[in-house]
């Protein structure tokens, strides 16, 4: 575990030491959130009707953005070449780079995510769910978007080629998380996409590493 | 049989027949099809719509399958690290996309009269639409990177995580929301559906899979003759 450990703080240490850490996934949904009502329109009834739904997908591209880094920085250094040959396996070290990514990203745009739903007009009462739906949506966003990293390593164009392949794969966690908060405003049950909500993330967390790692692999032979 | 025809050799030999074969049956499964399609009368319901039906069920039923070989071929490929499988993926992958987007536009088609609108977001619509998603991301990717043997590989990583997370996009998407009528030829009970309506329908659908069968192996044959062109190249150059 303290090889995992390790592989964590540097991770985490990478993150915040080069780019800033959270704050231009943050700074892009900040965007997106702003931009939503001046295409839309401003009438607090139509925003609000729409409100849980935007600040969802705002988080799923949001997440996308910082993806592209998670391997290309290591994979262009040679750092990845490094972690293949050490001790710990690949696997693990994929396991490190979304956690960390995660706990970078993905847990600050959770802390956004209710205040952007309520900014365009949801109820306040929604924001609870939405931080929490968010929070356990992220480790699917964060482990789901690794794969698509790790295949695109090598290849010419990679953000839009990440987002490409990464979108279609979200529309389960989209849906789940979605459908919650939409759920809980209407009265119904909510528990349920919540729950399938986080199983999709453990499952992705489960079975991702291997993708990445044999991705990875791949893209070092 | 199958054991033999990874020889690319035996493969080449097999196919040379087996590909025109295909296409032959196709045509006439074809044409057979389309004539009992003209002769099957209008549906009291659907009109002559029904017609579009012939088109689309079995286009739609060819995406999945195509996306069930594309998967089948790419775990061969990456498993037993055989260049036919990843031709064979390499192959299957347009034709998958082709199908799809079949599905989608006859489907659109059909429901303009019969929904009043071209597209309706409901569950089954919603899924297919995600499998071409699934196709595009599949075929961006292959384009993407130069390296051959790379790009096979990243890309059956891909057709295997797609081919996982299908069953989840579409148990999803059905929570999500269903308004499609149901399928009413694989059900319990038999299919609820005419036996005028059922024989171009089945014929229609084995000419579709004779026609994906023909061009596969046509592509599949391209595709090993692209290499074998590309290593005399290269022999040629040094």
């Amino acid at each position: 575990m303290s090889g995992f450990s390790v592989l964590l703080r540097r991770e985490l240490a990478l993150s915040w030491g080069g780019g800033g850490g959270p704050l231009l996934a943050l700074a892009f949904y900040l965007a997106v959130a702003t931009l939503l009502p001046l295409a839309i329109g401003a009438e607090p009834g139509r925003l609000a009707a729409i409100a849980p739904g935007a600040a969802w997908i705002g988080l799923a591209l949001a997440s996308l953005l910082s993806l592209e880094r998670l391997f290309e920085r290591d994979y262009e250094d040679g750092a990845l070449d490094l972690l293949a040959l050490g001790p710990a396996p690949l696997e693990l070290a994929a396991v490190a780079k979304c956690l960390a990514q995660w706990i970078t990203t993905g847990a600050p745009l959770a802390l956004l995510a209710p205040v952007a739903a309520v900014a365009l007009g949801a109820e306040v009462r929604l924001a609870p769910l939405t931080f929490a739906a968010a929070l356990v949506g992220g480790v699917g966003f964060s482990f789901c978007g690794g794969i698509g990293a790790a295949l695109s390593l090598g290849s010419r164009r990679g953000g839009m080629l990440i987002a490409v392949i990464v979108l279609p794969l979200f529309a389960p966690p989209v849906i789940f998380g979605g459908g919650a908060i939409a759920a809980y405003a209407a009265g119904l049950d909510w528990r349920t996409p919540l729950m399938l909500l986080s199983a999709y993330s453990l499952a992705m967390a489960a079975l991702g590493p291997f993708a990445m790692a044999a991705a990875c692999r791949n893209a070092l032979s | 049989m199958i054991a033999a025809l990874t020889n690319p050799d035996q493969f080449m030999r097999f196919s040379r027949w087996a590909a025109p074969l295909l296409g032959v049956v196709a045509a006439l499964l074809g044409a057979a099809g389309l004539w009992l399609d003209f002769i099957a009368p209008p549906d009291y319901q659907q009109g002559y719509t029904v017609h579009i039906m012939f088109i689309h069920v079995p286009a739609s039923w060819m995406s999945l399958f195509v996306y069930a070989c594309l998967g089948g071929a790419s775990f061969i490929g990456l498993v037993f690290r055989h260049a036919l499988a990843d031709a064979a993926a390499r192959a299957a992958a347009p034709l998958g996309a082709g199908f799809t987007l079949l599905a989608l536009i006859t489907g659109s088609l059909w429901g303009r009269p019969m929904w009043g609108t071209w597209w309706v977001w409901d569950a089954r619509l919603t899924s297919v639409l995600v499998l071409f998603l699934f196709y595009l991301g599949y075929l961006a990717l292959q384009a993407a990177i130069d390296d051959e043997q790379r790009s096979a590989r990243a890309c059956a990583i891909l057709a295997l995580v797609g081919l996982i997370n299908l069953p989840i996009v579409h148990f999803s998407v059905t929570w999500w929301n269903t308004l499609h009528q149901g399928s009413s030829v694989f059900r319990q009970g038999g299919p609820a559906m005419p036996p005028v309506y059922l024989a171009p329908l089945l014929t229609l659908g084995l000419a579709y899979m004779a026609a994906f069968g023909a061009l596969w192996l046509v592509r599949i044959r391209a595709e090993v003759w692209r290499r074998r062109a590309g290593a005399l190249a290269l022999r040629a150059a040094g």
